[in-house]
């Protein structure tokens, strides 16, 4: 009976976590769908998003420590703080600035080329965006508090301790990266459903040859996508960046996300959310069963395996489009 | 004006299908070759060895085995990293377990034992492909890393769990260990990858190269004109696995001297080897060489630009190296998005004309 | 073109070699990549030493210091070609990084340089019969990991009998370290241990302690680094799990490690062999000579914080075995091989701290030919999460040389054999 209340709490963990995955994921599938992109700079964005949320909120000078060395002033704060639903916002703006700039400076010159050209681009991106977050906001470990609650929920622990005996573990934070993430898929899908631009997006996905005839702008898709997804990258860097601190680490979540893509399928929005969901699940439930038989530490490869597994009867994934091959 | 075909008569078949026709590419070659094994021995020094010549040679052979997996054969491949390991904690093991025998021999054996794993690893590319296969290959490469940190037999049951190359020598010169001079570290793997590139540049021109390609301009089509995709694919897997497990059989045992899997054979290592083969040019011998010197020579020379030359502070150097890398990698494929293979090939065309052009 | 790239590669190479002169020590730091954040405070603590005794002193015995700085990132590779680039007259070396130690410790003994990792690096090196040229006193990780336990034991009047201790470690050699410690200790004083293994880099530890919730063990150990202290300590919070029982290592006790949680991480321990803050008279001179006109490293933004003060204690212990190596070889430009001897004559009393400045700082160190990482002796800091800074909390306290020194012996006599070494005599 304890094995099976243990294995329940450790389920509910998982999706939980498997939500988390999720969010990280849905960035690369954004752009993979309209674009045909494998974005491996996805991970960056969210470490560079947090960044700038925290600097703006914080009221760092940008470029400080180069101006510093540079000119050999001491510029560290403006003195002033940001209220985060502000910050937010300009830090979404920034990432629209960012969407822009990748389309003018590197998507425009590489339109038609083989996927894996486009992908090695988004690995320069990667790089370059990892430089300039550092060089704009410096290296520290930096506290993030948009002031999401954290820590064990009271209500669910005594709830369950009154029904099994047993009181469950479970995460505010996870609770409210729930709810987010529900609002975002639920929004992004309203966008894609029922707006012009939405529609034009998934026209676009569709056939790009298509799209251009019938008059729309892939200019305009491509940059609205880049900044869904730079948006969408803000919000995983907060979730992540509130529990662990914003440092360079946060990029190496993106690593966390390639098993739930590759198990959902590239190109299905809600394949990302049931991808993470299983994904978070399995790993979960493997390290608590059989991981302190092999030694622990198994939730890296499991996950890989997990997936795997899957696409050997699935290649195409949970959700993705079917592959018709013709000769 | 000097670099031309004219006056260059092929009178065989044998002739006309050699590897570098124009006379002045393989007289070029053969001088490369001479003064890379006669000369620079004799000048290398502890730096260039260890920051610059090893790391080259050593990655120049795993991304000759992963371009033919990637460029010749179409598989994208991430676990390159784990492969690398396989080959570490081989050599590792035969090392101590066989003092006797010569180092090259165990060398050559880790890469056996590499290409074993690889293609076993490989199976599932019969099924799965492109972008999915390389997301599934980082299963070979999470779970073999793993392994090696999770089993104390691989590492001789050490405290740490380090692995530490003790000395053997060739021909009575140590390639390993602490005495080992520079260059007897180069000389080896200087011979390993010229071994590397011969054996590469004949599969790829003879059947097999031509079962790879075939595979990866269309894989239905391939079979349907009677290539077998299984032994295609594994024997792709195979070789492959094969030059990046003799590659990181050098770099722990020539190279490093000490590693651990965690740090030494990551994910960043895929990765690494994957970027020097797309930047270099996928399907190209020369590109897996011109790959290899831009991501080891050129993050080098910047730092020491940076820091060395202007004395910017060490961290600011480092973030610039990142960016000016990353732009670089941009440039270069809106430049040329077939890597700097084609950027060389383009060069050479222009040179066969020069100075008239039209 | 190839010509132009490599005489171009050729001339940024020779411009970056060092300029000859005074004394060298390197500085192989990391300011980038996942530890950047704690690499930084490190390497400004130890150039600031250096800088203010350039400044005040003009050096040590009239030589100045020079510190060139490289990047390793915390990657081997890199570290090793830090190590090529500035070893030309260099003394001696602290890469603060496992991984890059063991790559050196066969090179240093070949090129006959210092190598000193105070705190981490490879336990055995203490035996000084078999590691000639590596230093790594004050303490190592198996002394931590017995002064962890011994704290525990005064904590219970003694006895640990029954007691349940969870470790949680950074799964790779270095988190690896004190689990055969640990082990020996616990069938000692008869607690029982649960190894619990985190994957780098460590941001999603919801298993884990999970696993510490339900097991309720009594205490937890952590050796952790990067990310993954922060997401620990946060998680530890976040299942109210009693942040006095709490012990991570030193590398696991800095600000950035509990700032993130906030006051969730208020009372969590861990243990550190430097004192910590402000409160000594050495700041006064680094403020007049270092941070007023503006020579400080980096602009001196991180002067007092735990990592801060142990990159600067390395720094003082290098300076005082400089000293020392002056003072038996009678002249001021040493070698390499004369700083290897002023190394095992090094004798840090607690006057000569009080004489740099420093009362209290760190332990006594004594060092011989045979012992090389002197006494082992570590003490514990608590985080005080309203007042924002560590609290010393105990005595430096001496571990269990009983239950270490079989260990350390056995791991020295593993090395001598893989690698065909006659320890040499030391009496």
């Amino acid at each position: 009976m304890d094995q099976l209340l243990y294995a329940s709490e450790v389920f509910i963990n998982g999706l939980m976590t498997g939500v988390m995955y999720s969010l990280v994921a849905l960035g690369f599938v954004l752009i993979y769908k309209a674009s045909g992109v494998f974005n491996y700079a996805q991970g960056v964005m969210a470490l560079f998003a947090a960044l700038t949320l925290v600097g703006i909120m914080n009221g760092q000078v940008p470029f400080a420590h180069l101006i510093n060395a540079m000119f050999g002033t001491h510029l560290d704060k403006f003195g002033w703080t940001v209220p985060a639903v502000l910050a937010i916002v300009l830090t979404a703006g920034v990432m629209v600035l960012l969407a822009i700039l990748i389309e003018k400076l590197v998507l425009k010159h590489l339109v038609g080329q083989e996927p894996i050209i486009l992908f090695m681009a988004t690995i320069g991106l990667a790089y370059f965006l990892e430089g300039l977050g550092d060089v704009m906001w410096g290296a520290d470990i930096k506290t993030l508090d948009v002031g999401l609650p954290q820590g064990i929920s009271d209500t669910v622990e005594q709830l369950t301790d009154s029904w099994f005996g047993y009181g469950f573990f479970i995460d505010r934070l996870d609770i409210w990266a729930t709810i987010i993430a529900a609002l975002l898929v639920t929004a992004l899908v309203a966008f894609a459903q029922y707006t012009k631009q939405g529609r034009a997006m998934r026209a676009v996905a569709d056939d790009h040859q298509a799209a251009l005839s019938v008059g729309i702008s892939l200019q305009f898709i491509w940059i609205m996508v880049w900044s869904i997804a730079g948006f969408v990258a803000l919000v995983a860097g907060i979730m992540w960046g509130t529990k662990s601190g914003v440092q360079f680490s946060l990029s190496l979540i993106a690593l966390k996300a390639l098993p739930v893509l590759m198990l959902g399928g590239f190109t299905s929005i809600p394949g990302a959310i049931v991808g993470g969901l299983i994904i978070g699940v399995g790993e979960k439930m493997f390290e608590f069963w059989i991981g302190p038989m092999v030694g622990g530490a198994t939730e890296n490869w499991f996950a890989y395996v997990l997936a795997l597994i899957f696409l050997v009867f699935r290649p195409q994934g949970l959700f993705g489009e079917r592959i018709i091959e013709r000769v | 004006m000097f670099y031309r075909e004219a006056g260059d008569f092929k009178t065989s078949y044998r002739d006309d299908g050699q590897t570098f026709p124009i006379a002045l590419d393989r007289w070029g070659y053969y001088a490369i070759v001479a003064v890379a094994a006669l000369v620079v021995p004799f000048v290398i020094n502890d730096y260039w060895a260890s920051a610059i010549l090893l790391p080259f040679l050593i990655y120049a052979i795993a991304s000759i085995g992963l371009n033919i997996l990637v460029g010749y054969a179409g598989q994208v491949s991430l676990g390159t990293g784990g492969f690398m390991a396989v080959g570490a904690y081989s050599v590792y093991k035969l090392m101590t377990a066989f003092p006797e025998i010569s180092i090259i021999a165990h060398i050559l054996l880790a890469g056996g034992m590499t290409a074993l794993v690889g293609m076993a690893f490989g199976l599932p590319s019969l099924r799965i492909k492109g972008f999915y296969l390389a997301v599934a290959t980082l299963a070979a490469q999470f779970f073999l890393v793993w392994l090696f940190n999770k089993v104390p037999w691989f590492y001789n049951n050490s405290a740490s769990g380090q692995i530490n190359a003790p000395e053997r020598t060739v021909l009575g010169w140590a390639v390993t260990g602490p005495a080992a001079t520079p260059a007897a570290k180069y000389l080896v793997c200087l011979a390993f990858v010229v071994f590397a590139a011969w054996i590469a540049r004949n599969l790829t021109r003879g059947m097999f190269g031509r079962k790879w390609m075939a595979i990866r301009d269309m894989d239905i089509a391939a079979e349907i004109i009677g290539v077998n995709p299984l032994t295609a694919k594994l024997s792709a897997f195979g070789v492959s696995s094969f030059f990046v497990g003799i590659a990181g059989a050098l770099l722990f045992a020539v190279y490093l001297g000490a590693a651990e899997v965690t740090e030494a054979f990551g994910i960043n290592k895929s990765f690494l080897v994957l970027f020097m083969v797309i930047i270099g040019g996928l399907g190209s011998i020369f590109g897996s060489f011109a790959g290899a010197a831009f991501l080891v020579v050129l993050p080098v020379f910047l730092k020491n630009l940076l820091v060395g030359t202007f004395g910017w502070p060490t961290d600011l150097a480092a973030h610039f190296e990142l960016m000016i890398v990353g732009a670089l990698i941009i440039f270069f494929l809106i430049v040329e998005p077939h890597g700097l293979a084609r950027l060389w090939r383009l060069v050479k065309e222009k040179l066969r004309l020069w100075p008239f052009p039209h | 073109m190839k010509l132009k790239f490599a005489s171009l590669v050729a001339g940024a190479v020779m411009a970056a070699a060092p300029a000859m002169a005074d004394l060298i020590v390197p500085n192989l730091s990391y300011r980038t990549g996942p530890y950047g954040a704690n690499g930084t405070q490190y390497a400004d603590g130890f150039n600031d030493y250096f800088t203010l005794l350039n400044e005040r002193d003009g050096g040590i015995g009239g030589e100045k210091i020079q510190v060139p700085e490289c990047e390793t990132a915390y990657n081997t590779e890199k570290g090793v070609e830090c190590y090529e680039a500035t070893k030309e007259g260099a003394l001696v070396f602290n890469p603060l990084s496992t991984g890059i130690t063991y790559q050196l410790i066969p090179k240093v003994s070949v090129d006959k340089k210092v190598l000193y990792t105070p705190g981490y690096g490879r336990t055995s090196a203490k035996d000084g019969a078999v590691f000639e040229w590596v230093f790594n006193a004050p303490a190592n990780y198996w002394d931590g990991a017995s002064v962890a336990i011994k704290y525990l034991l005064d904590q219970n009047g003694g006895d640990l009998n029954g007691k349940k201790v969870a470790l949680v470690y950074h799964n790779s050699a270095y988190g690896k370290e004190p689990i055969r410690t640990l082990q020996e200790l616990g069938k000692k004083h008869g607690f029982t241990l649960t190894e619990i293994p985190v994957e780098a880099p460590g941001q999603e530890q919801k298993s884990q302690w999970l696993q510490i919730r339900r097991d309720k063990p009594d205490y937890v150990l952590m050796w952790g680094w990067g990310v993954m202290n922060q997401v620990a300590i946060q998680e530890a919070a976040n299942i109210r799990f009693p942040m006095e029982n709490f012990i991570g290592i030193w590398w696991a006790g800095s600000e950035l490690d509990v700032l993130p949680a906030g006051d969730g991480a208020n009372g969590y321990k861990s243990l550190t062999f430097n004192g910590v803050g402000m409160d000594y008279p050495l700041y006064d001179d680094l403020k007049t000579h270092v941070i007023d006109p503006g020579k400080a490293s980096q602009g001196g933004e991180h002067v007092g914080s735990a990592v801060y003060s142990r990159g600067m204690y390395a720094a003082v212990v290098i300076a005082e075995a400089i000293r020392k190596a002056q003072e038996l070889s009678g002249t001021s430009a040493i070698s390499p091989e004369q700083l290897r001897d002023g190394f095992e004559q090094l004798d840090i009393t607690p006057e000569r701290l009080v004489e740099i400045g420093l009362p209290d700082f760190g332990p006594e160190i004594k060092l011989s030919c045979a012992n090389h990482g002197g006494s082992g002796m570590a003490r514990l800091q608590q985080w005080d999460a309203a007042a924002k800074k560590w609290n010393l909390i105990t005595e430096f306290t001496e571990p269990d040389a009983e239950v270490l020194a079989p260990l350390i012996a056995e791991d020295a006599a593993a090395y001598t054999a893989e690698n065909n070494i006659t320890p040499r005599a030391c009496d």
